[in-house]
């Protein structure tokens, strides 16, 4: 699990993170949202050890960032984002085979788990010998995620994973995502500029920043009925007709 | 201290690769009264029992002077004025100084005595123009300050050339540099109104020019000698005499007859009407040297398809080489470039700023360390590759998507594996445009090979200008172009084949 105690980080003048306090529960799903520039995808890059906090200290199952092997780090968590920011130049087989390849996986048990990733997230034998200019932005997404899953981290970092996606298909694969987070049962932290998304993948745990700092932490419900201030009122109020449709609608 | 150390183990190595191989090298410059000398001291050598080679068609006295000096030349053919106003500027001379007795103390250098014929400086103008302007003289010019001169670039620039006939007489006139067997065409077609002539030309006859007087005694002499190697005597003992025998054996009209046959060529058989025939130089030393020593020398003529094999296997290693080296260093440069926080700018201007060099200037300066040898223009064509390659290393490296670049850090790849896995394949299609770039423009600059007498497509190319023998451009030219689109060729097949087709799609 991450703590994060006190972190701040500015880019010039600009303040993305002005003292973040933050633990993640094992085996949980968070998600961090707020408007554009709340601090959430600095955030998450600050626990992929992406960017270092300028202050305070992030640790991962007790292991201090400052003083760790970062790549030993980085080995033990899944990253994906928005786009994918899948190699070109590879299919998307070799995309996911690289990190194992390069950890000192044996080719056979590079396949093995790459089969067993392709299963869980649908994806052909077929599909997986194209490269990513090939696929569809659903694919990508796919593909991208067997990737930050190959090493079987213990933890799962995605930023906007659906971001790129059209309605529908973010629909599906909202579904199935949160069908592999139960599966898997990993520490999950995602970051999402859609509440809707938020209430349905993390539902227990959502942490909404604003302007560097986190505003309130707590389930859909209590941000629902409890906010903690007239602007998790507003964001919430703002997105939650779009909720009903996807959370309570749906089910 | 490196890099003293690599130069001394060279010209050790080029000490020994001369010591163990006999023949006699000479040089002649570009023009051809200068190839002519060249054969005569060449076909000399050979009667009197020695190897002999002729490197014909290099570019300026100071390149022959330097490769005379280090010992990659032997001998080659200068003038007086040249040898004290320019290549012996440096030492202040007063006007009776004894050249030879300089030369000898200085650089261990020994001059013959004067050939025979004093080939100055002058400056000619069409018929045409003299009788409109009415010019006699050189001070004629300055009463019609709206006359072009058209001076070769040598002369545009030494000392005793325009700048210091400009003062001399006051002129105010425009001057042009442009190669000297142009300058015939300029003043034909009426660019230019005069230009510099030597005494000797083959074509103040041929194009019936005026030559003005130089009234205020401006031009010094310019006695042709042959120079050579003072230890040449100790290795020929009879070379320096072979040598001496053309002092003294030459006067103008002789000089100035076999320019004309070697340029504009014998009056054909057919009568008045028919073309000129022109004669190889190498046959107008031997027929010189037939009827002055009564010597049947040794004339080696190259055919076309000699010259062509012979320079498409020089032009082959200097491009090859060049470009092997420029590989193997510019992309680690361009990686450095990349990688290295504050290495970018550094580089890229220093790779940069090699290539606003001019290439002549850059052979002068690379000649005191690598010699009159290919090795000198495989360096300038290394150092002139770099820049394409250096530049789309570090565009490529630089220019990778930051989402992509993230994602190979954050799938916990080394950044020795980041730049093997993702980041170098990514970049390589940039790289090789870059490549491809700096292959076109090496093989285009390889002519300039030529200038230092190691070959290459150039040197027909040169000798053609000179000869004003379009064929013998061509046979220079045409393969250069054709060796160009070759190469791009090459490396197109190239990027098929290392190019992921995932950047092709």
């Amino acid at each position: 699990m991450f703590v994060v105690d006190n972190v701040h980080k500015s880019f010039g003048r600009h303040v993305a993170l002005a003292g973040v306090h933050l633990d993640t529960r094992v085996g949980r799903t968070t998600a961090l949202i707020g408007p554009s520039g709340c601090g959430k995808s600095t955030l998450i890059r600050v626990l992929a050890t992406l960017l270092s906090p300028d202050r305070g200290e992030v640790t991962f199952h007790g292991e201090r960032y400052a003083a760790a092997d970062l790549l030993a780090v980085r080995r033990r968590i899944g990253y994906a984002i928005q786009s994918g920011g899948l190699f070109p130049h590879l299919t998307a087989w070799a995309n996911v085979e690289l990190p194992a390849r390069r950890a000192g996986w044996k080719r056979d048990r590079s396949r093995a788990r790459i089969e067993q990733l392709a299963e869980m997230v649908h994806l052909t034998p077929d599909t997986l010998r194209r490269f990513p200019g090939e696929l569809s932005g659903g694919q990508r997404q796919r593909v991208a995620l067997m990737r930050a899953l190959v090493l079987d981290p213990e933890a799962l970092l995605l930023d906007e994973p659906l971001g790129a996606l059209d309605p529908l298909i973010r629909a599906d694969l909202q579904r199935e995502l949160r069908e592999l987070f139960d599966e898997l049962g990993k520490t999950v932290v995602l970051v999402t500029h859609d509440l809707a998304e938020a209430a349905y993948l993390a539902p227990d745990d959502i942490v909404v920043l604003r302007e560097g700092r986190i505003e309130q932490r707590g389930t859909f419900a209590e941000l629902r009925h409890s906010p903690a201030d007239e602007f998790v009122e507003r964001f919430v109020e703002a997105q939650t007709a779009r909720v009903r449709v996807l959370v309570e609608g749906g089910s | 201290m490196i890099a003293r150390l690599v130069v001394s183990v060279l010209m050790l190595a080029a000490c020994v690769a001369r010591a163990q191989d006999g023949t006699i090298v000479v040089g002649s410059k570009k023009f051809t009264e200068s190839v002519i000398l060249g054969e005569m001291v060449t076909q000399l050598l050979r009667d009197a029992g020695y190897d002999a080679d002729h490197r014909r068609d290099m570019g300026g006295s100071r390149v022959l002077f330097e490769g005379l000096i280090r010992g990659d030349l032997d001998a080659y053919p200068d003038y007086t004025g040249t040898i004290r106003h320019e290549l012996l500027s440096g030492l202040d001379l007063p006007p009776d100084a004894d050249l030879a007795e300089v030369l000898a103390r200085e650089h261990g250098l020994a001059m013959t005595k004067p050939l025979g014929f004093n080939n100055t400086y002058a400056v000619g103008v069409t018929r045409a123009t003299a009788e409109r302007y009415g010019l006699r003289t050189i001070s004629d010019l300055r009463a019609h300050a709206g006359l072009v001169l058209g001076f070769s670039n040598e002369f545009m620039d030494r000392e005793d050339g325009w700048p210091g006939l400009r003062t001399a007489y006051g002129l105010t006139n425009p001057a042009r540099g442009m190669d000297h067997d142009l300058a015939y065409r300029g003043l034909e077609s009426g660019d230019i109104q005069a230009m510099d002539l030597y005494a000797t030309d083959a074509e103040i006859a041929y194009y019936d020019l005026v030559v003005l007087e130089d009234d205020r005694a401006y031009f010094p002499r310019y006695d042709a000698v042959i120079l050579y190697r003072m230890d040449l005597a100790a290795r020929a003992p009879a070379a320096a005499e072979a040598i001496e025998r053309l002092a003294g054996s030459i006067d103008a009209h002789t000089m100035s007859a076999m320019n004309r046959r070697a340029k504009i060529g014998d009056p054909a058989p057919g009568g008045p009407d028919a073309a000129p025939v022109r004669i190889a130089e190498a046959i107008v030393a031997q027929d010189f040297l037939a009827e002055r020593f009564g010597i049947t020398s040794d004339a080696r003529v190259e055919t076309r398809r000699d010259i062509l094999w012979r320079t498409t296997r020089e032009h082959v290693t200097l491009v090859a080489w060049s470009m092997a080296a420029a590989l193997l260093v510019a992309i680690p440069l361009g990686v450095i470039a990349a990688k290295v926080r504050g290495a970018g700018a550094p580089i890229l201007w220093a790779v940069g700023i090699l290539q606003t060099m001019p290439a002549l200037a850059l052979l002068v300066l690379l000649i005191p360390l690598f010699g009159l040898d290919a090795k000198t223009a495989i360096v300038a064509l290394f150092l002139y590759s770099l820049l394409p390659i250096v530049r789309n290393t570090y565009a490529g490296l630089t220019g990778i998507p930051g989402d992509v670049a993230e994602s190979a850090v954050a799938i916990g790849l080394t950044a020795r594996q980041r730049l093997l896995d993702v980041e170098l394949p990514l970049a390589l299609p940039t790289i090789l445009a870059g490549v491809k770039t700096a292959a076109v423009i090496n093989v285009g600059t390889a002519t300039l090979a030529a200038l230092i007498g190691v070959g290459g497509y150039g040197q027909p190319i040169l000798t053609g200008i000179r000869l004003d023998d379009f064929g013998l451009i061509l046979l220079g030219a045409g393969p250069a172009a054709l060796m160009a689109i070759g190469v791009q060729l090459l490396f197109d097949l190239a990027e098929r084949l290392v190019v992921s087709r995932g950047l092709r799609l």
